[in-house]
């Protein structure tokens, strides 16, 4: 038997049964980053300086593009989960918070697809 | 209490907790981590500059090598690294390890110390 009155339960101001998924899909993805950024950050030490045929060189293998492609997906879903926590915790009012979200979410989304397709077309073209 | 006066959060900013050592590190947890949603951007533009061609990548490094581009790639390393390094933290205390006040404390100096150190080798290695 719930404690919460009909009235609350009705407004929906109580849980979406969804939590669980969302800090699990946090944690996974959490898991995820930590060997590809360690990757992209060594990576990156070797190639931030240079030039534009050995960075195509560099992307053209497909194991690098394919760590690439699994970090930027990785890292924007990841950015996501992570965005919605902290406008649910300090955006008020509630239209403020679901307006906030959904751009955040849309433009992470637009973002990660792409910075997918570019990488893509570096690594294919090389 | 009527329902509508409970606290919300964040009632740990104000004065009903004292700042400490692990509270400003979990607050920072939370800033670096949007910092880096802000720094995508910079990921993006430079792979979608590869993407347009060499004129555009040579431009794109351009820019991120100018004074500023690289005070913000500095501050996105060490953002990169805090978040990387006390995520690592919160991971093992979603295990269950860790929690004893003076590990948590021990823990958390070592994420401090780990991503300035980290930082400023990364800068070392890769100085321009």
């Amino acid at each position: 038997m719930s404690i919460r009155t009909p009235l609350a339960r009705v407004r929906g101001l109580g849980t979406a049964k969804d939590g669980t998924h969302h800090w699990w899909v946090q944690r996974v993805t959490s898991i995820m980053l930590v060997p590809l950024v360690l990757w992209f950050i060594v990576s990156l030490l070797s190639v931030s300086h240079a030039d534009y045929e050995t960075f195509r060189h560099w992307l053209g293998n497909p194991i690098r593009a394919g760590l690439m492609v699994a970090l930027l997906a990785t890292t924007f879903y990841h950015a996501s989960l992570g965005m919605q926590v902290i406008y649910e915790d300090y955006v008020r009012p509630e239209g403020a918070k679901f307006v906030a979200l959904l751009v955040t979410q849309v433009l992470l989304f637009l973002l990660g697809a792409v910075s997918i397709v570019a990488v893509l077309k570096v690594a294919l073209a090389a | 209490m009527s329902a509508k006066q409970r606290p919300l959060s964040p009632f740990m900013i104000g004065p009903y907790y004292k700042p400490q050592m692990t509270s400003i590190l979990s607050i920072t947890h939370r800033a670096t981590g949007a910092g880096l949603v802000v720094g995508t951007l910079f990921l993006v533009y430079w792979l979608v500059s590869a993407a347009r061609g060499p004129g555009f990548y040579e431009q794109a490094q351009t820019v991120l090598g100018s004074i500023l581009g690289q005070l913000l790639l500095f501050l996105w390393t060490w953002a990169l690294l805090y978040h990387l390094a006390n995520g690592i933290r919160h991971l093992f205390w979603d295990a269950g390890y860790g929690f004893a006040l003076q590990d948590a404390a021990k823990s958390g100096w070592a994420v401090v110390w780990s991503s300035i150190i980290l930082t400023l080798l990364c800068w070392l290695i890769a100085a321009p």
